[in-house]
């Protein structure tokens, strides 16, 4: 029996799923083209204050006026949303997207926090016994639909919070016309510093610029130097060390730096 | 994916795609020249792979909604997350509403759209159980 392969077949695939990512491609593309500055937030830890530093630099830009937006790519420990005041609902649905919901001090923020009944997690109708199978599947179409379908509009800065671990950033990576720039966190001890380095290194594989360290929880019970031994070895700046409960000045000199960085 | 008729050597063309409602889902395709008709049977796994991807085997029908996939597929979502506005659309009979009723309040908004706008597309000015069925058919609407 003669079977002509797939590319022997001239006419187009009518299911077209290659077409079909392309698109959604394409409309992740159009979304961010008004965006001047993405940048995505990660460490190596959960718990270092990513989420917390992410927030309070939006909003210092956001202040002097920059027009900021925060994408919580947290989707299983969402916060953005509460840090920024931005979880009553609803999100509006308009012709061309849903609408950001507009938080303190004016950031426009998307998270998973804002769709989820309260304390229920965030889980997946379908078959329950192969969701290994697909579930990673769905958290990144859910991660490219808070991109793509989102009306974000012209903003200067748009921050993505990131979960701890790498797979979110590769999610992202993926589907961005570009690799974003990385904004790190760290704690000072030599602990979350091995878990960044992982973790920046992995971005930096995949073309990410790294746009400096944070070294944030400065000043307690927390030990060490890895803002700047990070710093050093990657070559990039310790853009600020966040001593614990920061006085508005702190935040305000971080957005310049940050806004400088980019 | 193709499909080719072997004997006839013709690549067969997508008819239609079907979603019984128990998780699986039934792709049609055609041979253009003898007629036979093969149906690709996947099961509930697949099919929700398929659809976490965000995409439809044979194609899309109509373009993706904002969010489709997070407003489909999260369970235990808030009932009032998402606010549709309205616009100019048909009124709902009365059985329709109720089966409308029976989805779940996350998507409502989403799937009353969708309805409304295949019936305003049609120029049918009441949305029946009967023009629910017909455009799940035709755009291949699961559980909605
Ligand atoms: N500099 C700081 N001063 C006071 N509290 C902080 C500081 N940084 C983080 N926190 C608190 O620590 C906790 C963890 O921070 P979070 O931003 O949620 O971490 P991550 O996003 O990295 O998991 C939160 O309760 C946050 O409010
Ligand atoms: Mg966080
Ligand atoms: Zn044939």
């Amino acid at each position: 029996m003669h079977i002509r392969t797939y590319h022997e077949l001239t006419e187009p695939d009518r299911s077209g799923l290659a077409a079909q990512i392309m698109a959604q491609r394409r409309r992740v593309a159009q979304r961010l083209a008004g965006v001047g500055r993405l940048i995505a937030v990660m460490s190596g830890k959960g718990g270092v204050g990513k989420s917390y530093v992410t927030a309070h630099a939006a909003r210092a830009l956001a202040r002097v006026g920059r027009r900021v937006g925060v994408l919580d790519a947290d989707l299983n420990g969402p916060t953005a949303a509460r840090l920024l005041e931005a979880r009553d609902g609803p999100l509006a649905v308009r012709e061309d997207g849903i609408e950001p919901a507009v938080g303190a001090d004016g950031v426009r923020v998307v998270s998973m926090d804002q769709l989820l009944a309260d304390g229920r997690p965030l889980a997946f109708r379908g078959p329950e016994a192969e969701s290994f199978v697909w579930r990673g599947a769905a958290e990144a179409a859910a991660l490219r639909e808070f991109v793509g379908d989102v009306t974000w509009g012209a903003l200067d800065v748009l921050f993505v919070d990131l979960p701890p671990g790498l797979a979110r950033f590769q999610e992202l990576a993926e589907l961005l016309p570009a690799a974003p720039a990385v904004l790190t966190v760290t704690i000072p001890t030599a602990e979350s510093g091995d878990a960044v380095r992982r973790a920046l290194r992995a971005a930096l594989e995949r073309g990410a610029r790294p746009l400096g360290i944070v070294e944030n929880m400065v000043g307690g019970a927390f030990v060490g130097v890895a803002g700047d031994t990070l710093a050093r070895e990657f070559g990039t700046p310790l853009l600020a060390r966040v001593p614990w409960h920061p006085t508005p000045d702190v935040w305000h000199q971080l957005a310049e730096t940050i806004w400088n960085a980019v | 994916m193709k499909f080719l008729c072997v004997d006839c050597d013709r690549q067969m063309t997508f008819e239609e795609r079907q979603l019984p409602g128990d998780g699986t889902l039934a792709a049609a395709f055609r041979c253009p020249q003898c007629g036979r008709v093969v149906a690709m049977l996947t099961n509930p796994m697949e099919t929700q792979l398929v659809a976490s991807l965000g995409v439809q085997i044979g194609g899309r029908t109509i373009p993706a909604q904002p969010m489709e996939m997070v407003r489909g597929m999260v369970a235990g979502g808030k009932e009032d997350a998402f606010e549709d506005g309205g616009g100019h659309f048909p009124t709902w009979s009365d059985d329709a509403q109720e089966r409308l009723a029976r989805v779940p309040g996350f998507v409502r908004g989403m799937v009353k759209r969708i309805y409304s706008e295949y019936a305003r597309d049609r120029g049918i000015t009441v949305v029946t159980t009967a023009v629910m069925d017909a455009a799940r058919t035709e755009l291949g609407l699961e559980g909605m």
